[in-house]
């Protein structure tokens, strides 16, 4: 009983952190049309932002300070990098994408060298209820995520500009003949995506308080299975897809024998589930137009 | 002053040409029909014209504005939208969702509850499914749908691309009636079509585009007396 609610707590905080980088890439899809796999590195960029200012010993500063800056990353990146690709091939898009990956593993490892650095945002310690002892950072960083996750869900649901990115996603054209600019809406999923990205580096630091140049290679990879696994470019598929694959990380942790083949059960999930489903649970059949 | 003037208008896909020089306007209260067969241009010049796709050479006057290469985004903010060629209404948004993104080029939205009630009066069917997800109308109410969308924005112009493409005589009609309709409101109409004979019978003057050129311009009724245009798209 205890294991399994603190497998459920630790499944779910994992998850939401995996659905806040899926949202990213599922939308940036979603709207633009492209595979961002710079999206991951956002996250080690926010988390070295956040280990700069943790200098200060403010840590909401440090926080703010990264999702600032990994916004303004994520505009220029788009700006500089993929907007000129615009009506380009996917696949020149594509590489430059993993490019850009490259260049902000890179530039890290300039900056702060190749050594992992410790960083202690805050320590919420533990709480025992039930019998079961829990890092209160996981509950957390679940807390965060479900608020973020209906925040954005609302946003898109019922504002003017979530609208707008509806609106694109489906039919550029005819959003175009509604008067949306096109390059603005992407301009903005290119900020909420990075936004996203730069709180899962904090969530990250919780989890784990070491940093280094390669921290968002592999939750990047993750949360990509999800978002396909949900269905890519759907919004709610993301969070499922997310929820999903931490949920099965953590039992599969858990359980002895197949622990240390944990990654390798999570692709063959994606694989599966491509298989069967190949838009993944969400997502829709993408009618070609004639 | 004509309310859309276009002058040599040239598009090429890739080496491709498309429209090689066209010209021609529409005045204030107009109706005024392009027709064409299949492939002539009537497509490219309304997508070229609202600046979804780039034109290589000529010009396009709105209104008193160049806008030749102005985004698509901001020639709507101007007044001029279209109904494009398949409709394409967002499919997963509701009626009343499609109509709102309809408005989301109006700055004032103080009067969208009174248009909204206006379209819903115009189309009644579109009131009995506000609620309903777009993609599940039929293609009739799909077509009123786009309509409505449309003039939500209040355009001074309206280009309306093949409005009656797929559907059944009566309604074929029925759009045909709506489209005069919204004309005696006060706005202007640009229309394609491929059925001639009915948009000629509406139209204040017309233009006949064949590969890429404008051919032969006169009034609705000019047109549809002329042998030529009896002969190519009129059945003889």
């Amino acid at each position: 009983m205890e294991l399994i609610l603190s497998t459920l707590i630790n499944g779910l905080s994992l998850g939401g952190i995996y659905a806040m980088i899926a949202l990213g890439y599922t939308m940036v899809y979603g709207i633009a049309k492209m595979l961002n796999f710079a999206h991951g590195d956002i996250i080690m960029v926010g988390g070295y932002v956040i280990y700069v200012f943790m200098a200060t010993k403010n840590p909401l500063l440090a926080v703010v300070m990264a999702v600032i800056f990994c916004v303004l990353l994520g505009i220029v990146i788009e700006k500089v990098a993929y907007k000129p690709l615009r009506g380009a091939s996917p696949l020149a898009v594509l590489i430059t994408a993993i490019g850009v990956s490259y260049l902000l593993q890179s530039l890290a490892q300039i900056i702060f060298g190749s050594a992992n650095k410790m960083v202690t945002v805050y320590d919420f310690g533990s709480i025992s209820f039930l019998g079961v002892t829990v890092q209160v950072s996981a509950l957390v960083t679940l807390a965060c995520t479900i608020v973020v996750m209906l925040a954005l869900t609302l946003f898109v649901k019922c504002t003017r500009v979530g609208r707008a990115m509806i609106a694109v996603s489906e039919d550029k054209g005819a959003a175009q003949l509604m008067g949306i600019n096109v390059n603005g809406i992407i301009t903005i999923t290119f900020a909420i995506g990075s936004a996203l990205a730069a709180l899962a580096g904090l969530f990250y630091l919780l989890k784990a308080p070491t940093i280094s140049s390669t921290l968002g290679a592999m939750p990047g990879i993750k949360a990509f299975t999800a978002a396909v696994i949900g269905g890519i470019g759907s919004i709610p598929g993301a969070m499922l897809g997310g929820i999903l694959l931490g949920m099965v990380e953590c039992i599969s942790y858990k359980i002895t024998a197949i622990a240390p083949y944990t990654d390798a059960i999570e692709f063959s999930i994606l694989i599966i589930i491509l298989l069967v489903r190949p838009t993944g649970f969400l997502g829709k059949k993408r009618r070609e137009k004639v | 002053m004509a309310m859309l003037e276009v002058k040599d208008l040239e598009v090429y896909y890739g080496v491709i040409c498309a429209l090689k020089g066209i010209s021609f306007e529409v005045n204030q209260g107009e109706i005024v029909t392009l027709i064409g067969a299949n492939g002539a241009g009537k497509t490219t010049t309304m997508q070229s014209v609202v600046g979804l796709i780039p034109s290589k050479a000529g010009s396009v006057t709105f209104d008193g504005h160049d806008i030749t290469k102005t985004p698509c985004h901001k020639i709507v903010h101007l007044g001029m939208t279209q109904v494009p060629e398949g409709r394409r209404i967002f499919q997963e948004l509701t009626v009343y969702e499609n109509l709102l993104m309809g408005a989301y080029s109006m700055k004032d939205q103080s009067g969208f509850k009174n248009d909204i009630d206006a379209i819903y009066t115009r189309f009644p069917r579109l009131a009995e499914r506000r609620n309903q997800i777009a993609g599940t109308l039929s293609g009739g109410e799909q077509q009123m749908l786009a309509m409505g969308r449309a003039i939500m924005s209040h355009p001074k112009l309206l280009m309306l691309d093949e409005p009656s493409m797929g559907l059944s005589p009566l309604l074929v009609d029925q759009v045909f009636e709506i489209i005069k309709d919204i004309n005696k409101d006060g706005t202007t109409i640009l229309l394609v079509e491929q059925n001639a004979g009915k948009s000629l019978a509406i139209s204040d003057r017309a233009y006949v585009l064949e590969n890429g050129q404008i051919v032969l311009s006169g009034t609705g009724k000019e047109l549809a007396a002329s042998e030529m245009v009896r002969k190519a798209y009129l059945g003889g």
